[in-house]
This record gives structure tokens, C-alpha cells and sequence, in this order.
């Protein structure tokens, strides 16, 4: 461990100390056109058993934020600032002592101890998140086989087990198939399967059922939440679908060009929104009762990530865009009720 | 995968029969036939005169060659002959009274570019693979400029200028002359561990300077391919697994960036034989090139068509080869999978 802080200092004392920490996290891409700057400064927290969604439009950074984590950005991906504070399994209940992950070697063996055997990562996209020369089954054992201490016949049984757990019909036959021969919902089941196969204390998803029509999508959420139930992992669900936030996070981080906006507990985002992002995104959520009329979209389009505009990053497709404020200065978080900040000067004193 | 083998059988057959009428064509093309060109050549290479035999004389021999016959039912029975191990004989090996048969013109030359090919394909993938993979691995770096750069050097020299350049460095400085595949001492020897590794020496320079395009084309490739393959999520999902990174790299993109280069095995074989003429001429290498040249030149037609029927036969079963290699590496393949 090159770094160890004491992470009780930042936690509120009555809340147990969070499972990990993003703080400050800036992540850029310095390519010949420019310097993508993908994420700027994020912060948030991760609890143990709870869920945490982060939402946004395309583009906004949430795959580089959720790849940040791992420690498995592609080229020329590079964390600049801001630390991943993450406290390794066994130091649970004994000294609050965290790993700052941004600080590890990305392919060395500290950050592989955790990669994968601690934090899982799902897909958006099922059908290329297997390798299509490989069984499934291949990549299930080679899951088991890198995080468990077994032969080679007991991680076929245990591939078969965590199959029946994810309820994947057929199971034996399954680790003969090819992830190409399975249907889309199969396919995300086995993937799952392969991110438990180490029994992870952090669940990435990252957008797990877009791909996914809408009954089979509401499968695998429940197969989520049950595994969660299980094993009390936390889940970093990432989505541009509101209506999976309703119905999986308990907290919620809104992101905006590569910075969360506003960030809360989910009936907060849903009752009590704050930032005229998080405001816009809720009214472009189809409903029911009105759907006869027009869908609101957001005004304007996203920036493109090299030309970021100045002040706060919303204020060219604001409705309530004030001059000579928005577009000087980055508002900062604001504390507007426990757990609920947000960064805009509608708020405070900023306007 | 029977099927699919069995279907592959069937293209190559079919493939090899086209072969065989392009090559018929081919050597039908020529005004006259073997009988002009006999009688041309023993006037002294005197064109078209025939003062040592008469015209009905020549007739007797066409009607004994069957060459008086339509076309056709000399195409079938040259078929049938080829079938049957007939393969025909040369008459500029041996002249007229007694034709070498063209297999033992072939026999010892093909036994001697198999090995220069076979080095040559050996020196090709022992460079390549761990060149191409470094080159994708540290992209932009100056390992990567420097294997680029003698990549497109090797692409762009042609082969008999590297071979003359090697031969004039060796012979300046290590004061030996390399060309042919045999020290004069061993040429007419009986085969000995002495004479092999002779041969191993004499296939070093050979081998280098037909394996440059093959290397440096496939550095190319396997570089592009793999640059593909790396950013595809499955290499990130086995890496979000906790794979190592060097693990990572040979098990998933490696195995699919090298298939094109497998199923390019099957064509190394004719392609070098038919590609190495000028510089089996340049190293004065005893290989089928300059045979094939020579005998398309003296209208040898028999020997021609049999190292065409030859080349044609291993680019057919090169293919199948790689066909069946593929299906077997590639389950898409195997499975027919498409999309
Ligand atoms: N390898 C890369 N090279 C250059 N830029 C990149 C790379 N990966 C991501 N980016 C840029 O980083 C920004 C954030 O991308 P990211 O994939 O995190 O968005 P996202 O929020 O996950 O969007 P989506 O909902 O479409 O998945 C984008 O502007 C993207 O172009
Ligand atoms: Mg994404």
C-alpha cells in the first residue's frame, strides 16, 4: 500500500464510514485534437449494501469515471487529480484504513488484488464484452480461476453453480456456448455471473440493460437487487434512464459535462430537484398521464468535450442562465439539506 | 465442421480443375506446338524451318502425340495423363533423344525451395510476432517508429536489391561468396551432417531477403489488427476481471489479431516460388523459379504446364489449410456465424 489515510475524519460521525471515496477525481484524454478533459472534479461516496446511480446525458463521463475506478482506462486516458479512497476487505471492522486507488500502478499487483476481485464492472454491451473466439464458459472459470483457489474441476462446478445462481437456464450446456449464441438478456446473466464469481464488494454496472428490452431489463435489475440483498455488495448503477434510478439507488449523483451538478438521496432527485439540469432531465422523462403531449427535450446540445464553456458548464442551454454570474465563475457544492448539494448559484448567495 | 471441410474439398477440386484449363490454355496459346519447336530448335534455333524433316514426317509424329486431335479431346486426355502419374517429360533437360521426365527436373529443385521457403516463412513469423506485438503495445514509442520505419523499407526495397546489397556486404566483409545453396565442396556430395549445415548457412541470407516483404508486411498487419483488437470491450472486460495485462494480451487479441495472418500460411508456399525467380537468379539459389522462367521461354511445354499444374496444386491445398486452420481457431467460422 503506497498510501493510507484515515478516512473517519471525513466521514459524518454518526454514518458509517463509506465503503469508497471519490474525491476530486479528474480524469483527461490528451489526444492530437486537443485535451478531452472527461471528468473534472467528481466527488462522491459509496456505502456498503446501498446503491449509488449516476446519471447523465451521453458524453458526460460516467464510463470514465466507473474506468477511473478500476484502474483501467485505455489509451491516453490519465487520472490528473483527486483520489479513490477504497477500504479493502478485512479492514472492515479493525482500522479505518483506505488505499488510494489513484495512486496505484494500474497493472501492478496491489490494484490487481482488487480489480475485478473486489470491485466488478458490467458492461453496457453484452454482446462484445465477451471475447467471440472463447466459450463463455472459458471466461466464466478464467473469472473463478483468478480469484479463487481452485482446480480446474471444481471452477467448472462452481461456474455451473453461479449460473444456477444468476438463473441461467441450462447451465452445464451454457459453458459450451458461445456469448454470440445467447440471446442478450443470457448474455448479461452470464456476465453477471462472471463479476460474482470473486463475490465482490463494489458492483459496477454501467448502463447493464440499455441494450435490453424493457421485461428482460426488469429482470436482471431484480437479479441485481437480489444478489445485493444476498451479499450486501454496494452498486455503482450507471444509467441515462431515470426510470432505472427510481427504481434501484438510494442515492443519486447527476453529471454534467464530466462534473456532478448535484447529487442526493434518490427522493430528493425526485421530489425536491435543485439544479435546472437535474430539473430538465426529469421533465424529459416520459409519463404516463401526459402522453399525449410533446416530450420536453433539453435545449441546446452537449458541448464537445475540448471546447468546455466558461463559468458553469450548464449555462448555454440554462433556462434560468443569469449574465455576468454563470458564465464567470464555477459555482461550487452547495449544502441545501443533509446529504443534498448542488452546484449552482441559484442557490445561496452565489446570485 | 465436416460439412464445412467436406464443402471446402469440393471448392478446392472444383478450384484445381480451373487450373487445369487456364494452364492448358496457357500453353496452347503459343503458334505451333512441340513439334515446330523441336524441329526450330535442332535447325540451330532457326525459326520455323524444316529441312531435317519432311512435312509428312512431322504429320506422323503429330498423329503419334495425338497433337492432330480438337482441342478438346487433348485437354481430356492430358487430364487422364496427369491423372495417372504421366506427368510428361522435358526436352530441353536431356535433349530429344532421351527427355528427362519432368518430375526429375522438379524433384531435387522443389525439395530445394521448400527449404529456402521454409526458412524463409520460419525467419518471417520468429520476427513479426514479437515485432508486430511490441509495435502495438508501445504504440508512438521509438520501438515502434524504428519497427515501422524497417517495415516500410522492407515493404518498399525490392527483394533482389536486398539480396545483392547482402551479398555485396557479406563478401566485404566476411570475404565469402554466399550465393547458391552449397559451398563448392558439398555440391556434388553425398548428403552428410557437414553438407546440412552447409545448406543451414547458404539459407541464412536467402532467407532473410525473401522473408522481408513477408516480415514486413506482416508486422503491418499484426500491428493494425491488434490496435483494433485492443480497444474492443472484451479485452477491457477480461482486464476489468484482473487479468494480467501481458495474459490479457496473448490470450484474447493476439489469438484474433493473428487469424488473417494464419489464413495467409497457405498462399506462403507458391507465392515464393512463382515471387522468387529474380532473386533465386541474383543468388544463383538451384530453386523451381528460374526453371519455370526458362521453360516458358523454350516452350518446354510439358515441364511448364507440370510446375504451373504444381504451383497451381499448392495454392489450392495452401488454401484448404488455411480454410480448415481458421475454422478451427475461429468458432464464427466453424459455426458459421455471421454479423
Ligand atoms: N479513449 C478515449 N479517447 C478520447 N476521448 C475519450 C475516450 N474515452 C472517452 N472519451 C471522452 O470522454 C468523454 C466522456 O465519455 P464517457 O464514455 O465517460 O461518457 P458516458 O457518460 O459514459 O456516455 P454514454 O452514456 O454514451 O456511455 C467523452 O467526451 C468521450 O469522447
Ligand atoms: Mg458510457
Amino acid at each position: 500500500m503506497q498510501q493510507t489515510h484515515t478516512a473517519s475524519s471525513r466521514a459524518a460521525p454518526e454514518a458509517p464510514p463509506a465503503l469508497l471515496s471519490v474525491r476530486d477525481l479528474a480524469t483527461h484524454f490528451p489526444v492530437d485534437e486537443g485535451n478531452v478533459v472527461a471528468v473534472d472534479g467528481v466527488s462522491f461516496d459509496l456505502y456498503e449494501g446501498q446503491t449509488l446511480g449516476i446519471v447523465g446525458e451521453s458524453g458526460c463521463g460516467k464510463s470514465v469515471t466507473a474506468l477511473s475506478i478500476m484502474m483501467a482506462l485505455s489509451r491516453p486516458g490519465r487520472i490528473v487529480k483527486g483520489e479513490i479512497l477504497y477500504r479493502p476487505r478485512g479492514q472492515d471492522p479493525g482500522p479505518d484504513e483506505v488505499i488510494d486507488l489513484a495512486a496505484l500502478k494500474p497493472d501492478g499487483k496491489e490494484m490487481r488484488a482488487i480489480r475485478g476481485a473486489e470491485i466488478g464492472y458490467i458492461f453496457q454491451e453484452p454482446m462484445t464484452a465477451f471475447s467471440p473466439v472463447h466459450t463463455v464458459g472459458n471466461q466464466l472459470i478464467e473469472a473463478i480461476r483468478l480469484h479463487r483457489d481452485v482446480d480446474g474441476k471444481e471452477a467448472k462446478s462452481l461456474a455451473i453453480e453461479l449460473l444456477r445462481q444468476v438463473e441461467v437456464p441450462l447451465a452445464e450446456q451454457r459453458l459450451d456456448a458461445y456469448s454470440w449464441e445467447l440471446s442478450g438478456g443470457l448474455r448479461q446473466r452470464v456476465m453477471i455471473a462472471t463479476v460474482m464469481a470473486s463475490n465482490p464488494r463494489v458492483l459496477i454496472a454501467d448502463e447493464p440493460t440499455t441494450a435490453l428490452d424493457v421485461t428482460t431489463q426488469a429482470q436482471i435489475l431484480d437479479l441485481m437487487r437480489s444478489l445485493q440483498q444476498q451479499s450486501g455488495m454496494a452498486i455503482i448503477m450507471i444509467t441515462h434512464d431515470l426510470g432505472v434510478i427510481a427504481e434501484m439507488a438510494d442515492y443519486v449523483a447527476v453529471m454534467y459535462l464530466g462534473k456532478v451538478v448535484e447529487n442526493a438521496p434518490v427522493d430528493d432527485i425526485f421530489h425536491a430537484p435543485k439544479h435546472p439540469y437535474t430539473k430538465a432531465l426529469l421533465r424529459s422523462i416520459p409519463k404516463i398521464t401526459e402522453a399525449e403531449e410533446e416530450l420536453a427535450t433539453i435545449a441546446g446540445t452537449v458541448p464537445h468535450a475540448y471546447s468546455r464553456p466558461e463559468g458553469c458548464l450548464f449555462h448555454p442551454r440554462c433556462p434560468e442562465f443569469m449574465a455576468g454570474t454563470c458564465d464567470a465563475r464555477t459555482p461550487p457544492p452547495l449544502p441545501v439539506s443533509p446529504g443534498h448539494h448542488v452546484s449552482c448559484f441559484l442557490y445561496g448567495d452565489g446570485g | 465442421m465436416l460439412a464445412y471441410i467436406g464443402r471446402r474439398i469440393v471448392i478446392a477440386l472444383a478450384t484445381m480443375w480451373g487450373i487445369s484449363l487456364i494452364v492448358f490454355v496457357i500453353i496452347e496459346l503459343p503458334p505451333g506446338d512441340a513439334i515446330t519447336t523441336a524441329m526450330s530448335l535442332q535447325a540451330g534455333g532457326e525459326s520455323g524451318t524444316s529441312f531435317i524433316m519432311t512435312d509428312e514426317e512431322m504429320n506422323n509424329l503429330r498423329r503419334l502425340y495425338a497433337l492432330d486431335r480438337p482441342l478438346l479431346v487433348r485437354y481430356v486426355n492430358w487430364l487422364q495423363r496427369l491423372a495417372v502419374g504421366r506427368w510428361g517429360v522435358s526436352y530441353t533437360y536431356g535433349g530429344y533423344a532421351s527427355p528427362t521426365p519432368v518430375w526429375e527436373v522438379v524433384s531435387d529443385k522443389f525439395a530445394m525451395t521448400v527449404a529456402v521457403t521454409g526458412a524463409a516463412t520460419v525467419l518471417t513469423w520468429l520476427l513479426f510476432v514479437p515485432i508486430g506485438v511490441y509495435s502495438a503495445v508501445r504504440q508512438y514509442s521509438l520501438g515502434d517508429y524504428a519497427a515501422s520505419f524497417i517495415g516500410f523499407m522492407g515493404m518498399a526495397v525490392p527483394d533482389f536489391l536486398i539480396a545483392l546489397v547482402m551479398l555485396f556486404l557479406v563478401f566485404r566483409f566476411a570475404g565469402v561468396a554466399v550465393a547458391g545453396l552449397f559451398s563448392p565442396e558439398y555440391i556434388d556430395a553425398a548428403w552428410s551432417l557437414g553438407k546440412l549445415w552447409d545448406l543451414l548457412k547458404h539459407l541464412i541470407i536467402p532467407g532473410i531477403v525473401l522473408g522481408t516483404a513477408g516480415t514486413a508486411g506482416g508486422i503491418r498487419i499484426l500491428r493494425a489488427n491488434l490496435l483494433d483488437e485492443i480497444r474492443k470491450p472484451y479485452v477491457l472486460t477480461a482486464r476489468t476481471r484482473g487479468l494480467p495485462e501481458m495474459r490479457l494480451l496473448l490470450k484474447y487479441p493476439l489469438r484474433v489479431a493473428l487469424n488473417p495472418a494464419v489464413s495467409s500460411v497457405g498462399y506462403v508456399l507458391p507465392a515464393l516460388i512463382g515471387g522468387s525467380v529474380i532473386v533465386s537468379v541474383v543468388l544463383d539459389l538451384n530453386t523451381l523459379g528460374p526453371v519455370l522462367l526458362e521453360a516458358l521461354r523454350g516452350q518446354d511445354t510439358q515441364l511448364a504446364a507440370f510446375i504451373m499444374m504444381l504451383i497451381g496444386g499448392l495454392t489450392v491445398i495452401g488454401t484448404l489449410i488455411s480454410d480448415i486452420l481458421l475454422a478451427w481457431l475461429d468458432p464464427r467460422i466453424r459455426k458459421g456465424f455471421t454479423g
